[in-house]
């Protein structure tokens, strides 16, 4: 075989065996997706490899891009709302959440007792089946199919509650303007504590089966670590920064939808490896039980929407900013009104986004068995990336 | 008048729904493990298919005790073709061999029982080429029932009716009838030859296995060490898969799989050798032999329960053979969630499938040398089972192993290629070592 044969085999192209330095030959470029089993959506890295250790990683988005902020633009205030379900499509009630608390601010109304602490139920059972997602498919990425089947099995009591809530099983448009769309019924209450009596000993068997296996912890303990200044650097927020030890959530720092009446503990990680990012969030799942269980309990009674939500707002020229602890971080938006019925501008702080640019910098040096390890850890969900 | 094509029916194209708006429930058709968890014997299906299973393994057990051993029907069915070449010799003496014929009756009766040998080895082979295929519909199907069940589903519940028995047969039909794809910038000759590479040795590896007392399609004087080293040689045809495909997926998964492979070897050799250290032999037979009879009348006299170093060979063998055969937690050349499918990623239809019967193969493999070894071959565990025969007891053991293939499967995560390789050299071969030094000890203070 003649050396171009074997130079066009091992780089992707003539513009980038011109770039590695000297043609050299043990350079290996490897396009890892955005059709690969696990980049978690259309990812694609460019990994340059030096035998198995990468040298240079390049993450490449957009694959997903819908254009949502711009297609706001065209939506009447309540159709936004709508537009946020697609953005992180595995946990979308802190997504409409968001958007409601930005226009509520403008709009100058706050949503009734029942309403916030329904909000608080949602979302927190949204954030457990989010996490379970997570499992599931981080065992997966590490070569443990059978996590993931269990981890879905409880994802799919929330996703039957949700069914029974809304109707909806993944966009919900629960969330509203002012409140919430309904009530829920005492047959979902029984259901719901019928799950989380259900869950609590599941999370025992998780790390049973996968937290503190010997093989996992070798493959997530040591890999991967984001110390906490270069964390912070980054921008990381949610369970990434919490795994490098950094005590940031909003639910404590910004409390919104009385989550300062609520008892709960913000877990942290200590050196920020993969596996503290991972049992961070499998702690976070106990935390967020704990909280839909006293929401349960301390439901008030009121009204579901507030007075004086009209049907098409026209919120009073102006801009806002909210944010909430969605399952994968610190999920901003920022609005701007003319006083029209649509939004002028609408802009989104995505949590998987900040948290994917930090890839390029902690993949430098590791094998690429752990582009998967690490990758998974980071929990990225692209269409919130792209939106 | 109205025209005469109406427009058809409305069909109802969704499922119905799940939830009841006006009782706020969830509905017949959606059943939360709570609800399926409790009172698991107050099910019939669940009754029935306990008897069923009780019905089937005492239907095999049953079977077994009147048919006896296999061996000597293999004897009987051999005598009969030797004899059938003789009476056939004698037909033709009576009625004049033709002349121009051989001339000479004596070396008329020599091709007649040469004519019986090919037969009769021919028949061996089938039997041995039938058992690997029957084993790829059979592993496949165990080990996707058995990880639904790990995982709450049922698996395959249609084809065929009962459990999806016909699930794997009807997925062949489908893989003999798919598209034969080659990428276009593959090297065609070597594409098309690595699963041959692949599957050869392995239908040659289980010449010598014992599938029973003196069960074997051939008996070798050196099983031990023709089983070993043939099986060693598809790694070559994994490579080859892994180069030709010119897919740099495939390529790193062939490079893993040879660096692997041929590391994990070593220990898995000489976890062996306390065996053949026992036994004094090669010949798998011989080592079967060692291991019948029991300790103070009922302890297995099994090379597993020979302590200290039974017991530990075993398990570095049992190791050591999850690594050669590609299983979890060492699937790393085929590491899905890594490379694909590594060296298999561009290939299809039958041709992955032979991938596919040659891993399945080599897990069988390793199963009876298991069985053989260590587990006693056709030994019963207990004197008063030996009604039952060997190779049941030889079926069980490989069967039990096979279970622990597919247990650990569906257990573990994957190691990292350079913790593989950290873990053979730094944990396998030094105990390897040991183990031999340990077995020497045994030798000599018995």
């Amino acid at each position: 075989m003649t050396k171009e044969v074997l130079h066009k085999r091992t780089t992707a192209s003539a513009g980038e065996a011109a770039a590695s330095p000297a043609g050299k030959f043990d350079q290996l470029f490897v396009n890892l997706g955005p059709q690969h089993p696990s980049t978690h959506g259309v990812l694609r890295v460019g990994l340059t490899l030096e035998g198995e250790v990468i040298t240079k990683a390049e993450p490449d988005i957009g694959y997903l891009h819908r254009g949502t902020m711009k297609l706001a633009e065209a939506r009447s205030w309540h159709q936004c709302v709508v537009l946020t379900d697609r953005w992180d499509y595995v946990s979308a009630m802190p997504n409409n959440l968001a958007l409601c608390l930005a226009a509520e601010k403008l709009l100058a109304v706050q949503a009734p007792d029942r309403a916030q602490s329904l909000r608080v139920i949602m979302c927190e059972l949204n954030r457990i089946a989010s996490h379970l997602l997570f499992l599931g498919t981080y065992g997966i990425d590490l070569g443990a199919f059978t996590p993931f089947l269990h981890a879905f099995r409880e994802r799919e009591m929330i996703l039957d509650l949700y069914e029974m809530l809304c109707g909806a099983r993944l966009t919900y448009n629960y969330i509203r303007i002012g409140g919430v769309m309904s009530d829920i019924s005492p047959e979902w209450a029984a259901k719901a504590r019928e799950f989380l009596t259900f869950f609590k000993p599941r999370l025992q068997e998780y790390d049973d089966l996968l937290s503190f296996n010997p093989i996992f912890l070798a493959r997530t303990e040591e890999v991967g670590v984001i110390p906490q200044a270069l964390a912070v650097a980054w921008g990381l927020s949610g369970p990434n920064l919490r795994g490098s030890g950094a005590a940031y959530d909003v639910r404590k720092s910004d409390p919104y939808c009385g989550y300062e009446k609520f008892d709960f503990e913000v877990p942290l990680g200590k050196t920020g490896s993969c596996w503290d990012r991972y049992y961070c969030r499998c702690l976070e799942m106990r935390q967020s039980v704990r909280i839909v269980e006293q929401a349960l309990d301390g439901l008030p009674s009121g009204d579901l929407l507030a007075k004086g939500v009209a049907k098409n707002v026209k919120p009073p020229p102006g801009e806002a900013y909210a944010h909430v602890e969605a399952s994968r971080g610190d999920l901003g938006i920022y609005v701007v009104s003319d006083g029209g019925p649509a939004p002028y501008r609408m802009h989104v702080r995505a949590p998987s986004f900040v948290n994917l640019a930090i890839l390029q910098e902690i993949l430098v040096g590791r094998k690429i068995a752990d582009v998967v390890a690490i990758l998974g850890s980071i929990d990225i969900v692209l269409g919130e990336t792209d939106r | 008048m109205t025209p005469d094509i109406l427009p058809p029916e409305p069909k109802v194209l969704y499922p119905k729904p799940v939830y009841s708006k006006d009782a706020g429930l969830l509905l017949s058709s959606r059943v939360w493990p709570t609800e399926r968890w409790t009172a698991r014997w107050s099910q019939p299906e669940y009754r029935k298919a306990a008897v069923q299973l009780a019905a089937i393994l005492g239907g095999i057990l049953v079977c077994g005790a009147l048919i006896g051993e296999l061996a000597k029907w293999g004897d009987l069915l051999y005598k009969m073709l030797l004899a059938a070449a003789a009476y056939t010799h004698q037909q033709l003496l009576a009625r004049g061999i033709p002349s121009g014929l051989l001339g000479d009756p004596a070396r008329v009766l020599a091709a007649l029982n040469l004519t019986a040998e090919i037969l009769w080895v021919s028949l061996k082979i089938l039997i041995v080429v039938g058992i690997i295929n029957l084993n790829g519909l059979w592993a496949v199907w165990w080990e996707r029932k058995l990880s639904a069940h790990m995982q709450s589903r049922l698996g395959p519940m249609e084809a065929g009716r009962f459990h999806g028995w016909a699930q794997t047969a009807l997925d062949s039909i489908k893989l003999l009838l798919k598209e034969d794809a080659t990428p276009a910038d593959a090297d065609r000759a070597v594409h098309l030859l690595a699963p041959a590479v692949v599957i050869v040795p392995a239908i040659l590896a289980f010449a010598p296995v014992l599938f029973g007392k003196e069960l074997a399609a051939a008996k070798l004087d050196v099983g031990a060490l023709y089983i070993l080293s043939v099986s060693g040689v598809s790694v070559i045809g994994i490579i080859m898969a892994g180069w030709a495909s010119s897919n740099k997926f495939s390529l790193l998964g062939g490079l893993r799989a040879a660096a692997q492979v041929v590391s994990y070897e070593i220990p898995r050799i000489f976890a062996v050798v306390p065996v053949l250290m026992f036994a004094g032999s090669l010949d798998l037979a011989a080592i079967d032999a060692a291991q019948q009879g029991y300790w103070l009348g009922f302890l297995p006299r099994w090379f597993v329960f020979w302590l200290p170093a039974g017991p530990i060979a075993f398990l570095l063998f049992l190791i050591a053979s999850l690594a050669e055969t590609n299983r979890v937690p060492f699937d790393i050349p085929e590491a899905e969630s890594e490379l694909v499918a590594g060296f298999m990623t561009e290939y299809s239809g039958m041709k992955w499938a032979l991938f596919f019967l040659a891993e399945y193969a080599y897990v069988l493999l390793a199963c009876f040398m298991m069985a053989v070894f260590f587990l006693g071959g056709g030994a019963a565990p207990l004197p008063l089972l030996s009604f039952i025969p060997s190779w049941i007891w030889m079926l069980a053991k490989a069967m039990a192993m096979m279970f622990v293939f597919m247990w650990l499967r569906w257990t573990l995560p994957r190691f990292r290629v350079d913790q593989l390789m950290d873990f053979n050299w730094k944990f396998m071969l030094p105990w390897s070592f040991v183990v031999v030094a340990l077995a020497g000890a045994t030798l000599a203070w018995l």
